[in-house]
Protein backbone atom coordinates (compact mmCIF):
# COMPACT_ATOMS: atom_id res chain seq x y z
CA UNK A 1 0.00 0.00 0.00
CA UNK A 2 2.69 2.47 1.07
CA UNK A 3 6.32 1.74 0.28
CA UNK A 4 9.29 4.00 0.87
CA UNK A 5 12.54 2.95 -0.72
CA UNK A 6 15.65 4.65 0.64
CA UNK A 7 14.02 8.07 0.76
CA UNK A 8 16.16 11.12 1.53
CA UNK A 9 15.02 14.67 1.86
CA UNK A 10 17.34 17.62 2.22
CA UNK A 11 15.79 21.09 2.25
CA UNK A 12 17.26 23.89 0.22
CA UNK A 13 18.44 25.41 3.50
CA UNK A 14 20.75 22.44 3.85
CA UNK A 15 18.74 20.85 6.64
CA UNK A 16 18.62 17.12 6.15
CA UNK A 17 15.21 15.84 7.34
CA UNK A 18 15.21 12.23 6.16
CA UNK A 19 18.26 10.08 5.56
CA UNK A 20 17.51 6.89 3.72
CA UNK A 21 14.15 5.84 5.08
CA UNK A 22 12.76 2.54 3.83
CA UNK A 23 9.48 1.11 5.06
CA UNK A 24 6.48 -0.88 3.94
CA UNK A 25 2.93 -0.43 5.18
CA UNK A 26 0.46 -3.11 4.07
CA UNK A 27 -3.15 -2.70 3.20
CA UNK A 28 -5.36 -2.55 6.28
CA UNK A 29 -2.50 -1.90 8.72
CA UNK A 30 -2.63 0.53 11.63
CA UNK A 31 0.75 2.23 12.04
CA UNK A 32 2.10 4.84 14.40
CA UNK A 33 4.99 6.98 13.31
CA UNK A 34 6.63 8.50 16.37
CA UNK A 35 9.63 10.64 17.12
CA UNK A 36 10.53 13.93 18.73
CA UNK A 37 10.14 17.18 16.84
CA UNK A 38 12.76 17.46 14.13
CA UNK A 39 12.85 13.70 13.68
CA UNK A 40 11.40 13.95 10.16
CA UNK A 41 7.78 12.98 10.89
CA UNK A 42 6.24 16.01 9.27
CA UNK A 43 8.54 15.77 6.28
CA UNK A 44 7.48 12.15 5.81
CA UNK A 45 3.85 13.21 6.03
CA UNK A 46 4.32 15.88 3.35
CA UNK A 47 6.22 13.50 1.10
CA UNK A 48 3.33 11.02 1.18
CA UNK A 49 0.97 13.76 0.02
CA UNK A 50 3.43 14.83 -2.66
CA UNK A 51 3.50 18.25 -1.14
CA UNK A 52 7.26 17.85 -1.14
CA UNK A 53 9.50 15.89 -3.51
CA UNK A 54 12.15 13.57 -2.08
CA UNK A 55 15.75 14.51 -2.82
CA UNK A 56 16.36 10.85 -3.64
CA UNK A 57 14.63 7.52 -3.26
CA UNK A 58 11.21 6.32 -4.34
CA UNK A 59 7.75 6.44 -2.80
CA UNK A 60 5.02 4.03 -3.90
CA UNK A 61 1.38 4.45 -3.00
CA UNK A 62 -0.97 1.71 -4.22
CA UNK A 63 1.94 0.33 -6.26
CA UNK A 64 2.36 3.63 -8.07
CA UNK A 65 5.63 5.53 -7.97
CA UNK A 66 4.34 8.96 -7.03
CA UNK A 67 7.64 10.55 -7.95
CA UNK A 68 6.84 9.87 -11.57
CA UNK A 69 3.31 11.15 -11.32
CA UNK A 70 2.42 14.00 -13.63
CA UNK A 71 1.44 17.21 -11.93
CA UNK A 72 -2.12 17.13 -13.16
CA UNK A 73 -2.52 13.59 -11.80
CA UNK A 74 -1.59 14.66 -8.28
CA UNK A 75 -5.14 15.68 -7.26
CA UNK A 76 -6.40 12.24 -8.20
CA UNK A 77 -3.70 10.56 -6.15
CA UNK A 78 -4.55 12.74 -3.12
CA UNK A 79 -8.18 11.70 -3.34
CA UNK A 80 -7.02 8.25 -2.28
CA UNK A 81 -5.64 9.62 0.97
CA UNK A 82 -7.74 11.15 3.73
CA UNK A 83 -5.91 13.64 5.93
CA UNK A 84 -6.45 14.81 9.49
CA UNK A 85 -4.45 17.55 11.18
CA UNK A 86 -3.65 18.54 14.72
CA UNK A 87 -5.45 21.88 14.29
CA UNK A 88 -8.53 20.31 12.61
CA UNK A 89 -8.50 22.85 9.74
CA UNK A 90 -12.23 23.13 9.44
CA UNK A 91 -13.58 26.08 7.49
CA UNK A 92 -14.81 28.55 10.08
CA UNK A 93 -17.43 30.20 7.89
CA UNK A 94 -19.36 26.97 7.23
CA UNK A 95 -21.28 24.66 9.48
CA UNK A 96 -20.20 21.08 10.06
CA UNK A 97 -22.48 19.67 7.38
CA UNK A 98 -21.04 22.07 4.80
CA UNK A 99 -17.49 21.34 5.90
CA UNK A 100 -17.95 17.68 5.15
CA UNK A 101 -19.98 18.28 2.00
CA UNK A 102 -17.16 20.55 0.86
CA UNK A 103 -14.84 17.57 0.52
CA UNK A 104 -17.31 15.94 -1.83
CA UNK A 105 -17.98 19.11 -3.81
CA UNK A 106 -14.25 19.49 -4.35
CA UNK A 107 -14.06 16.13 -6.05
CA UNK A 108 -17.26 16.80 -8.00
CA UNK A 109 -19.65 14.36 -6.36
CA UNK A 110 -23.28 14.86 -7.40
CA UNK A 111 -25.64 16.56 -4.96
CA UNK A 112 -27.62 13.36 -4.46
CA UNK A 113 -24.57 11.44 -3.26
CA UNK A 114 -23.60 14.31 -0.96
CA UNK A 115 -27.03 14.36 0.65
CA UNK A 116 -26.73 10.69 1.44
CA UNK A 117 -23.15 10.30 2.53
CA UNK A 118 -22.69 13.37 4.72
CA UNK A 119 -25.32 12.32 7.31
CA UNK A 120 -23.87 8.82 7.22
CA UNK A 121 -20.40 10.13 8.02
CA UNK A 122 -21.77 12.41 10.75
CA UNK A 123 -23.48 9.43 12.34
CA UNK A 124 -20.30 7.35 12.11
CA UNK A 125 -18.28 9.93 14.06
CA UNK A 126 -21.16 10.66 16.45
CA UNK A 127 -21.97 14.17 15.34
CA UNK A 128 -25.40 13.54 13.81
CA UNK A 129 -26.98 16.23 16.00
CA UNK A 130 -24.26 18.81 15.30
CA UNK A 131 -24.69 19.16 11.56
CA UNK A 132 -25.89 22.76 11.81
CA UNK A 133 -23.25 23.83 14.31
CA UNK A 134 -20.27 25.96 13.32
CA UNK A 135 -16.76 24.78 14.20
CA UNK A 136 -16.27 27.36 16.96
CA UNK A 137 -19.39 26.04 18.72
CA UNK A 138 -17.84 22.57 19.05
CA UNK A 139 -15.31 21.21 21.50
CA UNK A 140 -11.87 20.19 20.29
CA UNK A 141 -12.82 16.54 20.27
CA UNK A 142 -15.94 17.22 18.26
CA UNK A 143 -14.01 19.33 15.80
CA UNK A 144 -11.49 16.57 15.33
CA UNK A 145 -14.29 14.07 14.73
CA UNK A 146 -15.76 16.43 12.14
CA UNK A 147 -12.42 16.67 10.38
CA UNK A 148 -12.19 12.88 10.51
CA UNK A 149 -15.59 12.70 8.84
CA UNK A 150 -14.36 15.07 6.17
CA UNK A 151 -11.25 12.97 5.59
CA UNK A 152 -13.27 9.79 5.20
CA UNK A 153 -16.34 10.95 3.32
CA UNK A 154 -14.78 10.16 -0.04
CA UNK A 155 -13.85 6.63 1.09
CA UNK A 156 -10.08 6.89 0.72
CA UNK A 157 -8.19 3.60 1.17
CA UNK A 158 -5.57 5.40 3.28
CA UNK A 159 -5.99 7.74 6.22
CA UNK A 160 -3.08 9.96 7.28
CA UNK A 161 -3.39 11.67 10.65
CA UNK A 162 -0.83 14.26 11.75
CA UNK A 163 -0.91 14.57 15.55
CA UNK A 164 -4.68 14.04 15.61
CA UNK A 165 -4.75 14.17 19.41
CA UNK A 166 -2.24 16.97 19.85
CA UNK A 167 -4.83 19.55 20.88
CA UNK A 168 -7.11 17.26 22.84
CA UNK A 169 -7.44 16.25 26.49
CA UNK A 170 -6.79 12.55 27.26
CA UNK A 171 -10.46 11.52 27.18
CA UNK A 172 -11.15 13.09 23.83
CA UNK A 173 -7.83 11.86 22.50
CA UNK A 174 -8.73 8.35 23.48
CA UNK A 175 -12.10 8.60 21.77
CA UNK A 176 -10.50 9.75 18.56
CA UNK A 177 -8.12 6.81 18.76
CA UNK A 178 -10.96 4.37 19.19
CA UNK A 179 -12.68 5.95 16.22
CA UNK A 180 -9.50 5.53 14.18
CA UNK A 181 -9.37 1.89 15.25
CA UNK A 182 -12.98 1.41 14.09
CA UNK A 183 -12.16 2.99 10.77
CA UNK A 184 -9.15 0.71 10.48
CA UNK A 185 -11.32 -2.33 11.18
CA UNK A 186 -13.53 -1.30 8.31
CA UNK A 187 -10.55 -1.77 6.01
CA UNK A 188 -8.90 1.63 5.83
CA UNK A 189 -5.12 1.74 6.18
CA UNK A 190 -4.41 4.18 9.02
CA UNK A 191 -1.12 6.00 9.55
CA UNK A 192 -0.91 8.19 12.65
CA UNK A 193 1.98 10.55 13.23
CA UNK A 194 2.17 11.38 16.92
CA UNK A 195 4.34 11.85 19.95
CA UNK A 196 1.66 10.93 22.46
CA UNK A 197 3.41 8.03 24.21
CA UNK A 198 0.42 7.06 26.36
CA UNK A 199 -1.77 6.41 23.41
CA UNK A 200 0.86 4.55 21.46
CA UNK A 201 1.44 2.37 24.49
CA UNK A 202 -2.23 1.59 25.00
CA UNK A 203 -3.08 0.90 21.37
CA UNK A 204 -0.53 -1.90 20.91
CA UNK A 205 -0.06 -1.36 17.17
CA UNK A 206 2.93 -1.30 14.91
CA UNK A 207 5.21 1.61 15.82
CA UNK A 208 7.83 3.14 13.55
CA UNK A 209 10.19 5.41 15.46
CA UNK A 210 12.10 8.10 13.64
CA UNK A 211 15.11 9.94 14.97
CA UNK A 212 17.15 12.52 13.07
CA UNK A 213 15.82 11.25 9.77
CA UNK A 214 16.48 7.57 10.40
CA UNK A 215 14.17 4.72 11.39
CA UNK A 216 15.51 3.61 14.74
CA UNK A 217 12.89 0.98 15.50
CA UNK A 218 9.92 -0.67 13.82
CA UNK A 219 8.04 -3.16 15.94
CA UNK A 220 4.65 -4.17 17.13
CA UNK A 221 3.50 -3.16 20.54
CA UNK A 222 4.28 -0.21 22.72
CA UNK A 223 7.33 1.95 22.96
CA UNK A 224 9.96 -0.20 24.53
CA UNK A 225 12.91 2.17 24.43
CA UNK A 226 11.12 5.07 26.03
CA UNK A 227 12.93 8.25 26.90
CA UNK B 1 -19.23 19.25 -14.26
CA UNK B 2 -22.12 21.72 -14.15
CA UNK B 3 -22.15 21.42 -10.39
CA UNK B 4 -18.49 22.35 -10.33
CA UNK B 5 -19.11 25.32 -12.56
CA UNK B 6 -21.81 26.59 -10.23
CA UNK B 7 -19.49 26.07 -7.31
CA UNK B 8 -16.86 28.22 -9.00
CA UNK B 9 -19.36 30.92 -9.93
CA UNK B 10 -20.89 31.04 -6.46
CA UNK B 11 -17.46 31.21 -4.83
CA UNK B 12 -16.37 33.84 -7.32
CA UNK B 13 -19.27 36.15 -6.54
CA UNK B 14 -18.72 35.54 -2.87
CA UNK B 15 -15.13 36.70 -3.23
CA UNK B 16 -16.12 39.89 -5.00
CA UNK B 17 -18.47 40.67 -2.13
CA UNK B 18 -16.01 39.62 0.54
CA UNK B 19 -13.25 42.05 -0.29
CA UNK B 20 -15.52 44.67 -1.73
CA UNK B 21 -13.19 47.63 -1.18
CA UNK B 22 -10.53 46.20 -3.42
CA UNK B 23 -13.13 44.93 -5.83
CA UNK B 24 -14.55 48.45 -6.03
CA UNK B 25 -11.12 49.94 -6.67
CA UNK B 26 -10.53 47.46 -9.49
CA UNK B 27 -13.97 48.03 -10.95
CA UNK B 28 -13.36 51.79 -10.78
CA UNK B 29 -10.07 51.52 -12.63
CA UNK B 30 -11.49 49.36 -15.38
CA UNK B 31 -14.45 51.71 -15.64
CA UNK B 32 -12.11 54.68 -16.01
CA UNK B 33 -10.00 52.82 -18.53
CA UNK B 34 -12.90 51.75 -20.70
CA UNK B 35 -14.67 55.10 -20.26
CA UNK B 36 -11.68 56.92 -21.70
CA UNK B 37 -11.40 54.29 -24.40
CA UNK B 38 -15.07 54.81 -25.22
CA UNK B 39 -14.77 58.60 -25.38
CA UNK B 40 -11.81 58.41 -27.72
CA UNK B 41 -13.49 55.76 -29.76
CA UNK B 42 -16.58 57.97 -30.18
CA UNK B 43 -14.47 60.97 -31.13
CA UNK B 44 -12.25 59.09 -33.56
CA UNK B 45 -15.03 57.21 -35.32
CA UNK B 46 -17.17 60.30 -35.65
CA UNK B 47 -14.18 62.23 -36.86
CA UNK B 48 -13.39 59.63 -39.46
CA UNK B 49 -17.01 59.50 -40.43
CA UNK B 50 -17.09 63.26 -40.99
CA UNK B 51 -13.82 63.21 -42.89
CA UNK B 52 -15.17 60.45 -45.09
CA UNK B 53 -18.21 62.50 -45.85
CA UNK B 54 -16.15 65.62 -46.42
CA UNK B 55 -13.82 63.77 -48.75
CA UNK B 56 -16.60 63.00 -51.15
CA UNK B 57 -17.34 66.72 -51.34
CA UNK B 58 -13.86 68.16 -51.48
CA UNK B 59 -11.70 67.31 -54.44
CA UNK B 60 -8.76 68.44 -56.48
CA UNK B 61 -9.57 70.79 -59.33
CA UNK B 62 -7.42 70.63 -62.46
CA UNK B 63 -7.31 73.48 -65.00
CA UNK B 64 -5.95 73.22 -68.53
CA UNK B 65 -4.18 75.30 -71.15
CA UNK B 66 -6.69 76.97 -73.49
CA UNK B 67 -5.05 75.26 -76.45
CA UNK B 68 -6.28 71.89 -75.18
CA UNK B 69 -9.24 70.45 -77.01
CA UNK B 70 -12.11 68.87 -75.16
CA UNK B 71 -11.08 65.42 -76.43
CA UNK B 72 -7.57 65.82 -75.07
CA UNK B 73 -8.94 66.85 -71.72
CA UNK B 74 -11.29 63.89 -71.62
CA UNK B 75 -8.37 61.59 -72.38
CA UNK B 76 -6.45 63.01 -69.43
CA UNK B 77 -9.54 62.54 -67.27
CA UNK B 78 -9.57 58.87 -68.19
CA UNK B 79 -5.93 58.50 -67.18
CA UNK B 80 -6.50 60.16 -63.84
CA UNK B 81 -9.60 58.09 -63.18
CA UNK B 82 -7.51 54.90 -63.47
CA UNK B 83 -5.35 55.75 -60.49
CA UNK B 84 -6.15 53.69 -57.39
CA UNK B 85 -6.50 56.59 -54.96
CA UNK B 86 -9.09 58.28 -57.19
CA UNK B 87 -12.69 57.61 -56.37
CA UNK B 88 -14.37 59.55 -59.20
CA UNK B 89 -13.78 62.41 -61.62
CA UNK B 90 -16.04 65.02 -63.13
CA UNK B 91 -15.42 67.03 -66.29
CA UNK B 92 -16.79 70.54 -66.56
CA UNK B 93 -16.47 72.30 -69.95
CA UNK B 94 -15.97 76.06 -70.21
CA UNK B 95 -19.59 76.50 -71.36
CA UNK B 96 -20.84 74.44 -68.48
CA UNK B 97 -18.73 76.46 -66.06
CA UNK B 98 -20.28 79.65 -67.39
CA UNK B 99 -23.77 78.20 -67.06
CA UNK B 100 -23.09 77.07 -63.52
CA UNK B 101 -21.74 80.50 -62.71
CA UNK B 102 -24.81 82.23 -64.07
CA UNK B 103 -27.05 79.76 -62.27
CA UNK B 104 -25.29 80.31 -59.01
CA UNK B 105 -25.09 84.09 -58.96
CA UNK B 106 -28.06 85.16 -61.10
CA UNK B 107 -30.62 82.44 -60.50
CA UNK B 108 -33.41 84.67 -61.72
CA UNK B 109 -31.62 85.08 -65.03
CA UNK B 110 -30.78 88.71 -65.68
CA UNK B 111 -30.51 88.08 -69.40
CA UNK B 112 -29.83 91.71 -70.31
CA UNK B 113 -26.36 91.94 -68.88
CA UNK B 114 -25.27 88.37 -69.24
CA UNK B 115 -26.74 87.38 -72.59
CA UNK B 116 -24.27 89.60 -74.36
CA UNK B 117 -21.46 87.60 -72.92
CA UNK B 118 -22.77 84.19 -73.97
CA UNK B 119 -20.88 84.22 -77.22
CA UNK B 120 -17.77 85.52 -75.60
CA UNK B 121 -17.51 83.23 -72.60
CA UNK B 122 -15.62 85.11 -69.87
CA UNK B 123 -14.70 81.74 -68.40
CA UNK B 124 -13.26 80.47 -71.70
CA UNK B 125 -10.23 79.07 -69.88
CA UNK B 126 -12.16 77.38 -67.12
CA UNK B 127 -12.67 73.91 -68.54
CA UNK B 128 -11.69 71.72 -65.59
CA UNK B 129 -11.72 68.25 -64.07
CA UNK B 130 -12.65 67.75 -60.46
CA UNK B 131 -11.03 64.67 -58.95
CA UNK B 132 -12.52 63.06 -55.82
CA UNK B 133 -10.17 60.98 -53.77
CA UNK B 134 -10.87 57.72 -52.05
CA UNK B 135 -7.95 58.32 -49.70
CA UNK B 136 -7.11 61.89 -48.72
CA UNK B 137 -3.71 60.99 -47.34
CA UNK B 138 -2.46 60.42 -50.91
CA UNK B 139 -3.54 63.81 -52.19
CA UNK B 140 -0.02 65.19 -52.50
CA UNK B 141 1.10 62.22 -54.65
CA UNK B 142 -1.84 62.73 -56.93
CA UNK B 143 -1.25 66.45 -57.28
CA UNK B 144 2.39 66.05 -58.24
CA UNK B 145 1.36 63.38 -60.75
CA UNK B 146 -1.28 65.63 -62.34
CA UNK B 147 1.06 68.65 -62.40
CA UNK B 148 3.41 66.58 -64.53
CA UNK B 149 0.81 66.07 -67.27
CA UNK B 150 1.20 68.21 -70.41
CA UNK B 151 -1.41 70.91 -70.83
CA UNK B 152 -2.24 71.20 -67.14
CA UNK B 153 -1.88 74.78 -65.96
CA UNK B 154 -3.09 74.66 -62.42
CA UNK B 155 -3.99 72.12 -59.75
CA UNK B 156 -5.95 73.28 -56.72
CA UNK B 157 -5.98 70.94 -53.79
CA UNK B 158 -6.72 71.35 -50.13
CA UNK B 159 -3.40 69.92 -49.12
CA UNK B 160 -2.92 71.61 -45.78
CA UNK B 161 -6.40 70.73 -44.69
CA UNK B 162 -6.03 67.14 -45.82
CA UNK B 163 -2.68 66.72 -44.09
CA UNK B 164 -3.79 68.19 -40.80
CA UNK B 165 -6.94 66.12 -40.80
CA UNK B 166 -5.01 62.88 -41.22
CA UNK B 167 -2.38 63.90 -38.72
CA UNK B 168 -4.94 64.92 -36.16
CA UNK B 169 -6.90 61.71 -36.26
CA UNK B 170 -3.66 59.74 -36.13
CA UNK B 171 -2.53 61.74 -33.10
CA UNK B 172 -5.80 61.10 -31.31
CA UNK B 173 -5.39 57.45 -32.08
CA UNK B 174 -1.89 57.26 -30.59
CA UNK B 175 -2.73 59.30 -27.51
CA UNK B 176 -5.79 57.22 -26.73
CA UNK B 177 -3.86 54.02 -27.31
CA UNK B 178 -1.19 55.16 -24.88
CA UNK B 179 -3.67 56.13 -22.19
CA UNK B 180 -5.63 52.94 -22.61
CA UNK B 181 -2.50 50.81 -22.36
CA UNK B 182 -1.38 52.50 -19.15
CA UNK B 183 -4.83 52.21 -17.61
CA UNK B 184 -5.18 48.60 -18.67
CA UNK B 185 -1.88 47.79 -16.95
CA UNK B 186 -3.04 49.58 -13.80
CA UNK B 187 -6.31 47.64 -13.96
CA UNK B 188 -4.52 44.31 -14.34
CA UNK B 189 -2.28 45.19 -11.42
CA UNK B 190 -5.23 46.13 -9.23
CA UNK B 191 -7.18 43.01 -10.09
CA UNK B 192 -4.11 40.95 -9.39
CA UNK B 193 -3.95 42.59 -5.94
CA UNK B 194 -7.63 41.99 -5.33
CA UNK B 195 -7.26 38.34 -6.21
CA UNK B 196 -4.10 38.14 -4.12
CA UNK B 197 -6.06 39.33 -1.09
CA UNK B 198 -8.71 36.73 -1.84
CA UNK B 199 -5.99 34.08 -1.96
CA UNK B 200 -4.55 35.24 1.36
CA UNK B 201 -7.96 35.33 3.03
CA UNK B 202 -8.77 31.86 1.74
CA UNK B 203 -5.32 30.37 2.31
CA UNK B 204 -6.69 27.73 4.70
CA UNK B 205 -9.50 26.80 2.38
CA UNK B 206 -7.09 26.45 -0.54
CA UNK B 207 -4.75 24.29 1.53
CA UNK B 208 -7.64 22.02 2.51
CA UNK B 209 -8.86 21.86 -1.07
CA UNK B 210 -5.41 20.70 -2.15
CA UNK B 211 -5.29 17.99 0.50
CA UNK B 212 -8.71 16.74 -0.45
CA UNK B 213 -7.56 16.45 -4.03
CA UNK B 214 -8.97 19.49 -5.79
CA UNK B 215 -7.65 20.11 -9.27
CA UNK B 216 -5.94 23.34 -10.31
CA UNK B 217 -8.98 24.37 -12.29
CA UNK B 218 -11.25 23.78 -9.33
CA UNK B 219 -9.15 25.87 -6.98
CA UNK B 220 -8.52 28.62 -9.49
CA UNK B 221 -12.01 28.76 -10.98
CA UNK B 222 -13.56 30.97 -8.32
CA UNK B 223 -10.71 33.48 -8.56
CA UNK B 224 -10.92 33.60 -12.34
CA UNK B 225 -14.66 34.19 -12.03
CA UNK B 226 -13.95 36.87 -9.45
CA UNK B 227 -11.57 38.68 -11.77
CA UNK B 228 -13.85 38.35 -14.76
CA UNK B 229 -16.88 39.54 -12.76
CA UNK B 230 -14.93 42.61 -11.74
CA UNK B 231 -13.92 43.13 -15.36
CA UNK B 232 -17.47 42.68 -16.59
CA UNK B 233 -18.97 45.13 -14.10
CA UNK B 234 -16.16 47.55 -14.87
CA UNK B 235 -17.02 47.41 -18.56
CA UNK B 236 -20.81 47.51 -18.34
CA UNK B 237 -20.79 50.73 -16.30
CA UNK B 238 -18.84 52.88 -18.79
CA UNK B 239 -20.81 51.53 -21.74
CA UNK B 240 -24.09 52.52 -20.11
CA UNK B 241 -22.76 55.94 -19.11
CA UNK B 242 -21.36 56.56 -22.59
CA UNK B 243 -24.57 55.46 -24.24
CA UNK B 244 -26.55 57.98 -22.20
CA UNK B 245 -23.97 60.73 -22.67
CA UNK B 246 -23.59 60.18 -26.39
CA UNK B 247 -27.08 61.25 -27.39
CA UNK B 248 -27.07 64.08 -24.86
CA UNK B 249 -23.77 65.52 -26.01
CA UNK B 250 -24.78 65.39 -29.66
CA UNK B 251 -28.10 67.03 -28.88
CA UNK B 252 -26.27 69.68 -26.92
CA UNK B 253 -23.82 70.44 -29.72
CA UNK B 254 -26.50 70.54 -32.37
CA UNK B 255 -28.77 72.86 -30.40
CA UNK B 256 -26.09 75.21 -29.08
CA UNK B 257 -23.84 75.40 -32.12
CA UNK B 258 -26.38 75.65 -34.88
CA UNK B 259 -23.76 77.10 -37.24
CA UNK B 260 -21.89 73.82 -37.15
CA UNK B 261 -24.90 71.80 -38.07
CA UNK B 262 -23.90 71.61 -41.71
CA UNK B 263 -20.32 70.59 -41.00
CA UNK B 264 -20.92 68.16 -38.19
CA UNK B 265 -22.81 65.05 -39.03
CA UNK B 266 -22.66 62.55 -36.21
CA UNK B 267 -22.91 58.81 -36.41
CA UNK B 268 -25.95 56.99 -35.13
CA UNK B 269 -25.55 55.85 -31.53
CA UNK B 270 -26.54 52.37 -32.68
CA UNK B 271 -23.68 52.23 -35.19
CA UNK B 272 -21.14 53.41 -32.64
CA UNK B 273 -22.21 51.08 -29.84
CA UNK B 274 -22.63 48.04 -32.04
CA UNK B 275 -18.82 47.95 -32.05
CA UNK B 276 -17.98 49.82 -28.85
CA UNK B 277 -20.15 47.74 -26.51
CA UNK B 278 -18.83 44.26 -27.42
CA UNK B 279 -15.24 45.52 -27.63
CA UNK B 280 -15.52 47.08 -24.16
CA UNK B 281 -17.08 43.97 -22.65
CA UNK B 282 -14.42 41.77 -24.20
CA UNK B 283 -11.69 44.11 -22.96
CA UNK B 284 -13.15 44.11 -19.44
CA UNK B 285 -13.41 40.34 -19.33
CA UNK B 286 -9.94 40.00 -20.81
CA UNK B 287 -8.37 42.36 -18.27
CA UNK B 288 -10.18 40.53 -15.46
CA UNK B 289 -9.06 37.14 -16.69
CA UNK B 290 -5.48 38.21 -17.20
CA UNK B 291 -5.23 39.92 -13.81
CA UNK B 292 -6.44 36.89 -11.92
CA UNK B 293 -4.79 34.24 -14.09
CA UNK B 294 -1.31 35.75 -13.79
CA UNK B 295 -1.63 35.93 -10.01
CA UNK B 296 -2.95 32.39 -9.72
CA UNK B 297 -0.22 30.96 -11.89
CA UNK B 298 2.30 32.49 -9.52
CA UNK B 299 0.65 31.74 -6.19
CA UNK B 300 -1.78 28.85 -6.46
CA UNK B 301 -0.33 25.57 -7.63
CA UNK B 302 -1.66 22.26 -6.51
Amino acid sequence: MIVLDNVCKTYSTGVSALNGVSLRIRKGEFVFIVGSSGSGKTTLFKLLLKELEPTSGRIYINNKNIGRLRRRKVPKMRRGIGVVFQDFRLLKDRNIYENIAFAQRVVGKPAKVIKESVPQMLALVGLADKAEAFPKELSGGEQQRASLARALVNNPPILLADEPTGNLDPDNAWEIMKLLEDINKRGTTVVVVTHNQDIVEKMQKRVIRLDKGHIVSDEKGGVTNDR
Amino acid sequence: MIGRMFFAIRQGFRNVGRNHLFSLASIGTITACLFIFGIFYCIVTNFNYMIDRAQTNVGVTVFFDTSMSEEEILQIEDEIAQRPEVESTKYTSADQAWKDFKQQYFPDGDEGILAGLDNDNPLYDCANITVYLADTSRQSDLISYIEGIDGVTEVNGSQIMADSVTNFSRLIGYVSLGIILILALVAIFLISNTVMIGITVRKDEIAIMKYIGATDIFVRGPFIIEGMTIGLIGSVIPVIILRVLYTRVIDFILTHFTILRNILTFMDAGDVFRILAPVSLAAGLGIGFLGSYLTLRKHVRV
